[in-house]
């Protein structure tokens, strides 16, 4: 009776291991959303911590007091448009180029002999296993005015005067495009391994020349592969505060730098706060287009 | 055939009994050390359905392959109309092949899985649509012509690889184990169906498979190949019923083979004896050989009749137990053991519906056979 009465208030095997993913996502992700959610709508302070509280009991009286102010204020001021646009074009351009670069390695590791496909992988995700942080200060030594690339150039008699590499956008997006390479490559990997080459053979013996069964047949199926490796890239490029306060310059203009200024130079938590969920809503539409699309591709297998 | 390159063509030569609208000389594979095909002659008429038969890695799909343009033959040379197709890359070879699990586009619609080819040649749109539309009509699926492949059944994914591999009116058609993706009851409806279309467009086909069968079922001509090299070709009646090496008798239906000695060795009959029977066997036809030179009888197991009343020939007869019997509707295969250790199988048709009419386990038997039914083989 008492087994009984306990087997039905433990969860399943089946409930548990859906609710382990559940239980993550609500502590680790729904409740620090919940949080900075309710942090934009309070007002800034000199307090600890640096801000209104929304609930105030009164007496007999709960007041809620929902302040706007710091929405109005992103759209009023031009600087954080500038800096959404910025941060949108950084990322829409560094995952093209990171698309460009990544789908030729991953094709290549694709059509190797299997023995080599692991090591080349491995070459792949390797730089990976060092401290980001380090990777991109070795850009800095590689892109400055007296650093390996200019040096390199001078001595071969190529230019001049040095190249001006460093702080620039370019740096920017080589930064984005090396940190997130592996993000892309291994999505259009995986889906371009599974690519059967009867298909390829088809289109060939149908008449198609070798490109334009890469046009037809390769890139349309591996359509999957590039939309995950995009996404991948796009996401955090998107959000990214690292590379370009490292590699961009001054114009370089991004709302991960934005942010960054807002809660630490100005301590102003409820503007940055602000800032963060118009991001995570801008960046949300991406995701939610991606995951109705690999819902459908589940339907058409 | 080294004729210099300046001189006029030369005279078709006279071959009446295959012509050589595809023309195979000397083809030799080789992947590293290990020779696929070895040294392939064949040559195949036009409007001929001609199936290459033989057992899992005998060569056949790397010949096929050959004749596609996958891979390059390491030796010989291949003609197709007249055309040496030389290193013809497949893109440009008058060829078409329907592929073992079809290989249809499955993000292409059926009319573009047809129209691929169709838009490669630049065909002007309205008759690439007239083309796809006839095909449709040809296969009998133009109702799916809006569907996905993933959307179709295995006979519907057939007929559409079908219409797309017949869709640019290719010289040569290539099938590659057509029927292996499908069940055994529509594999017999497509069989029948697939050589219906083949031979209404006119089209010359290759087809490998390593069903007998189907083979025998689809084909006008079958090659009959083992490591590399092409045993036997011919009709499928001649390939079954006069195998001209053991290898063909035996991978070609089933067979008893009997091994022993040319004792009598005449003209218009010979007589073998064989250690396997307490008889001699006495075949009706002569052989190039003489007396004493080692021989294999094969006897088919239809030929053989069983009898429950003693026989007593002086050739041809065999006396035994029955080992076991295997019931397959139509027929019974009985395995009769003789007096020494010998299983000889025979085919009972299933004439009666009473199965206490019939031998059943361990009843003596007595087998039998006609002077005509046995084939000698001498390699």
């Amino acid at each position: 009776m008492v087994k009984k009465g306990l087997k039905r208030w433990l969860p399943s095997g089946r409930a548990t291991v859906i609710g382990i993913p559940f239980i993550w996502l609500l502590l680790f992700f729904l409740i620090p959303f919940a949080i900075v959610l309710k942090l934009s709508f309070s007002e800034m302070a000199v307090a600890v911590p640096p801000f209104t509280d929304l609930i105030e009991v009164a007496g007999e009286q709960i007041n809620i007091r929902l302040n706007l102010g710091n929405y109005a204020y992103l759209i009023q001021d031009p600087l954080y448009l500038q800096a959404y646009l910025g941060s949108l074009r950084i990322a829409l351009f560094s995952t093209l180029l990171a698309l460009l670069v990544g789908y030729p390695i991953a094709y290549g590791i694709a059509r190797s002999s299997p023995s080599v496909r692991n090591l080349l992988l491995l070459g792949i995700v390797l730089p990976s296993w060092t401290s980001f942080l380090l990777r991109i200060y070795a850009w800095i030594g590689l892109l400055k005015s007296n650093g390996l690339i200019n040096n390199l150039l001078i001595s071969l008699g190529v230019i001049d005067a040095p190249l001006h590499l460093l702080h620039t956008d370019l740096a920017v997006f080589v930064g984005i495009v090396y940190a997130y390479l592996p993000f892309m490559v291994l999505p259009l990997y995986t889906n371009l391994v599974k690519l059967d080459m009867r298909y390829l053979e088809a289109a060939t013996d149908l008449g198609a020349k070798p490109w334009k069964t890469f046009l037809f047949i390769t890139l349309p199926l591996s359509r999957g592969g590039i939309i995950a490796g995009s996404m991948l890239v796009f996401i955090p490029a998107g959000g990214e505060f690292v590379i370009p306060a490292l590699l961009g310059g001054p114009d370089t203009l991004m709302i991960g730098k934005v942010l960054w200024e807002e809660f630490f130079n100005n301590r102003d938590w409820p503007a940055a706060s602000a800032v963060a969920i118009v991001m995570l809503t801008l960046l949300i539409l991406p995701i939610i287009w991606f995951h109705k699309h690999q819902s459908e591709e589940m339907h058409t297998p | 055939m080294t004729q210099p390159a300046d001189t006029a063509p030369p005279p078709p030569a006279p071959d009446t009994e295959a012509g050589d609208y595809i023309r195979l000389q000397g083809i030799t594979k080789k992947f590293d050390t290990v020779t696929a095909v070895d040294r392939v002659d064949l040559e195949i008429a036009k409007g001929e359905i001609f199936a290459l038969l033989g057992a899992s890695g005998c060569g056949k799909t790397t010949l096929l392959r050959m004749l596609a343009g996958f891979e390059i033959p390491t030796e010989g040379s291949i003609f197709i109309d007249g055309t040496d197709m030389g290193r013809v890359p497949p893109y440009n070879r008058p060829v078409n092949m329907m592929f073992q699990s079809y290989a249809l586009f499955p993000h292409m619609t059926v009319a573009d899985n047809i129209a691929f080819g169709l838009k490669q040649d630049k065909m002007p749109r309205t008759k690439i649509k007239t083309r796809v539309a006839e095909l449709l009509e040809l296969v009998g699926m133009t109702q799916f012509i809006k569907r996905y492949p993933h959307q179709l059944s295995g006979g519907q994914c057939q007929r559409v690889a079908l219409a797309r591999s017949l869709a640019k009116r290719p010289k040569l058609l290539l099938l590659d184990e057509p029927m292996a993706a499908l069940d055994k009851k529509l594999r017999e409806r497509m069989q029948l169906e697939v050589v219906n279309i083949i031979e209404g467009v006119g089209v010359t086909c290759v087809m490998v498979t390593h069903d007998q069968e189907e083979a025998m079922t689809m084909a006008h001509r079958i090659g009959v190949m083992h490591e590399g090299q092409i045993l036997q070709t011919g009709e499928p009646h001649d390939v079954y019923e006069t195998p001209n090496c053991r290898r063909t008798a035996e991978f070609i239906g089933t067979v008893n083979m009997f091994p022993g000695n040319v004792v009598e060795d005449h003209p218009d009959h010979i007589v073998v004896n064989t250690k396997d029977l307490a008889r001699d066997i006495f075949v009706d036809h002569g052989i190039t050989g003489s007396a004493g030179m080692k021989v294999w009888v094969a006897v088919r197991p239809e030929k053989i009749s069983l009898s429950t009343t003693p026989i007593n020939a002086e050739y041809n007869c065999a006396a035994g137990t029955v080992e076991e019997i295997a019931y397959i509707g139509g027929t019974s295969v009985y395995h009769v053991k003789t007096a020494n250790g010998t299983i000889i199988r025979t085919a009972m048709a299933n004439v009666d519906r009473k199965a206490s009419q019939r031998p059943t386990w361990e009843d003596q038997v007595y087998l039998s056979w006609q002077a005509n039914a046995a084939v000698v083989l001498t390699w």
